[in-house]
């Protein structure tokens, strides 16, 4: 079976001060109908600057500099804007960070729900309107009629993110990329969005890349991970098996620092050195200045080793799993 | 919104008695009327007659008060020059004054919007920093100056257009008629420059503030069309700032067009204020001045309506 998003090599660059930095840095990966990718990274790491440079909506003056984002056999690192914009909404969307932000204020909810039906299907005003209902009632959204007709500062944060939710499912899109959806929410909001979003994606058979920072979150929704470093992606493969013997020195640093309650009163590890910004990012492997396992061989740009739905990129990977 | 309406209209009775005060002292101050109105050559008994019909004989305090005695019945008093009821005498030049302001204001938004917008959009291109260039010299250039050089060119040098008065009317309008259009023409892009300038700043930089939302990004995302994005998205947004100062702009073209309605000879309310200010006709000015206050407070109250259109957020309700 071939891969509905099948990423490879892209490279999305901002130039700054006479050269171009690379935010996404040679990042390859697959995604399959109907699986969750959780794409795992500290702020910085590239990875909402990949989910953008898939839905082509990089901020100029960044750009895709090269690579390939195969979509249904499709490039649409080459494809025009109006092909990217047909295909956006439609069969790739995308929910955002921030439910405060990503709706309009000043349009009604109904508004900004038929008009992402109208962008893409001739339909009539009734039409839309009965489909823009029946997508909040999915989502959960008590009394939708009327709802249809409200602004967003009527809703509160987590009813605002079922709203981009229901919006982002109008098309019953092949892929949706989550940019930590709901990093912004209650923590009992938290988990309610995600059941619910779970089921819906699995209902619908939407594929999903999930980005967070939040490892507890992608453990128990994704069937895959890719963790993100300096704009590459460091380790990757099942999620059990990734996260029970990571290989790479970043992940398991990554891992060891969620607190969970076996260590309840130990202190917990953390990783050494803050995150280094573009513009001094480090030449071969990009974790080594703050690697302890680091030596002279890290200077070169580690390769991919293992297998192709499960690798690392680590001249002294971690053969043990965690205790 | 009653409440809000009664406020306000209590607020602007303050200015307005606030008002009358400062120009009945002031206007004593800078100096007698009766020294400018009435013929040095006439003798005492016949200056003291004047001066009686004109009220000019009592302390200003009792001056003050059978004027406010007169407003009590909707009497702003007779001008000392003209011998007419003053609102009368202003009201005449009330056509004149808003044809200009309001031409001029249409120019500057339908030029100046666009512009913005576009000059926004698309900050790197060539084109978006000659405009922004241009509308750098439509706001500093000084009025009077521009008024001259139009004059120069336009009137003097290729003769297209006339340089001086209103030309024909239609009733008390003269855009109605092909010469009265004539005859706008100029004044009207004299007045409308500097507000175009700044509407056109005003249009970029709320597009480059908006713009930068997660939500334009988010109606992208969707897959809308450009066009909706910017045209919906984007502008309904930035038209905040914009409609205030649309608001206030038109305002102050209407009370304060002397120096264009001068130059070419408009004969608007600009014009008789000035002239009323020479001589001191100080019927004149306080009517003036209260009606500007009224102006003023009108627009401010159709501005805050702007906003509930545009903003779903604003509500009034008499707090606030």
């Amino acid at each position: 079976m071939t891969a509905l998003l099948d990423v490879r090599d892209l490279v999305t660059v901002f130039p700054s001060g006479g050269r171009d930095l690379r935010a996404v840095d040679e990042v390859s990966f697959s995604v399959n109908r109907g699986e969750v990718l959780g794409l795992v990274g500290e702020s910085g790491s590239g990875k909402s600057v990949t989910g953008f440079s898939l839905m082509g909506l990089v901020d100029a003056p960044g750009r895709i500099a090269s690579g390939q984002i195969l979509f249904d056999g499709d490039d649409l690192a080459k494809a025009s804007p109006e092909a990217m914009r047909s295909l956006r909404g439609r069969r790739i969307a995308m929910v955002f960070q921030d439910p405060m932000m990503t709706l309009n204020p000043v349009l009604r909810i109904g508004t900004q729900m038929t008009e992402t039906l109208h962008a893409h299907e001739r339909i009539g005003k009734p039409e839309a309107r009965a489909r823009a209902r029946d997508a909040l009632a999915q989502v959960g959204i008590p009394s939708p009629e009327e709802r249809l007709d409200a602004y967003p500062h009527e809703f509160s944060g987590g009813m605002r993110q079922r709203v981009a939710i229901a919006i982002a499912l109008l098309h019953r899109p092949d892929l949706i990329i989550a940019d930590e959806p709901t990093t912004a929410l209650d923590v009992t909001i938290q988990s309610q969005i995600i059941s619910e979003f779970q089921a819906l994606t699995e209902r619908q058979g939407t594929a999903v890349i999930w980005i967070t920072h939040d490892l507890a979150i992608v453990s128990g929704l994704a069937d895959r991970i890719a963790v993100m470093y300096g704009g590459r992606i460091v380790e990757t493969g099942p999620i059990a098996e990734v996260l029970t013997a990571p290989k790479h020195p970043y992940t398991r640093g990554l891992i060891r620092s969620v607190p969970s309650e076996n260590s309840r009163g130990a202190r917990l590890a953390q990783i050494p050195g803050v995150t280094p910004s573009l513009a001094h990012m480090p030449q071969g492997c990009a974790f080594r200045s703050r690697c302890q396992r680091a030596d002279a061989a890290c200077a070169q740009r580690p390769g991919a080793y293992g297998s192709d739905s499960c690798w690392h990129r680590c001249f002294h990977p971690h053969e043990e799993a965690l205790t | 919104m009653i409440t809000n309406l009664i406020r306000r209209g209590i607020q602007a009775l303050f200015v307005i008695f606030a008002m009358t005060l400062i120009v009945f002292v002031g206007v004593n101050v800078i100096g007698n009327p009766v020294d400018i109105l009435i013929n040095p050559d006439l003798n005492q008994a016949e200056r003291l007659r004047v001066m009686q019909n004109l009220g000019l004989d009592q302390p200003l305090w009792r001056q003050y008060l059978s004027f406010l005695a007169g407003l009590a019945e909707g009497d702003f008093g007779d001008s000392f020059v003209y011998g007419r009821p003053a609102l009368g005498v202003i009201l005449e030049r009330l056509p004149a004054t808003l044809e200009l302001a309001l031409a001029a204001m249409v120019i500057a938004i339908v030029v100046g919007l666009p512009l913005g917008l576009y000059a926004g959009l698309y900050p790197d291109r060539l084109s978006s920093k000659l405009i922004m260039t241009g509308s750098i010299l439509g706001f500093s250039l000084p009025t009077f100056w521009v008024g001259l050089m139009f004059i120069l060119l336009f009137a003097v040098q290729l003769g297209w257009l006339p340089s001086n008065g209103r030309g024909e009317t239609a009733g008390a309008w003269s855009f109605l008629t092909g010469d009265g259009l004539r005859h706008l023409i100029l004044p009207a892009l004299n007045l409308a420059l500097f507000k175009t300038s700044l509407i056109l700043r005003l249009t970029r930089a709320g597009v480059q503030e908006v713009i930068a939302q997660d939500f334009v990004k988010f109606a992208r995302a969707k897959g809308l069309l450009e066009r909706r994005v910017v045209l919906v998205h984007i502008l309904k947004n930035l038209m905040i700032p914009v409609v205030t100062i649309i608001g206030l702009e038109f305002g102050s073209l209407i009370a304060f067009s002397v120096v264009t309605e001068s130059i070419f000879g408009w004969p608007g309310m600009g014009k008789l204020i000035i002239d009323s200010i020479n001589l001191l006709d100080r019927p004149v000015i306080v009517a003036y001045l209260m009606m500007m206050v009224v102006l003023f407070v009108t627009l401010n109250f159709v501005i805050d309506i702007c906003y509930t259109l545009l903003d779903p957020r604003v509500r009034l309700d008499g707090k606030g």
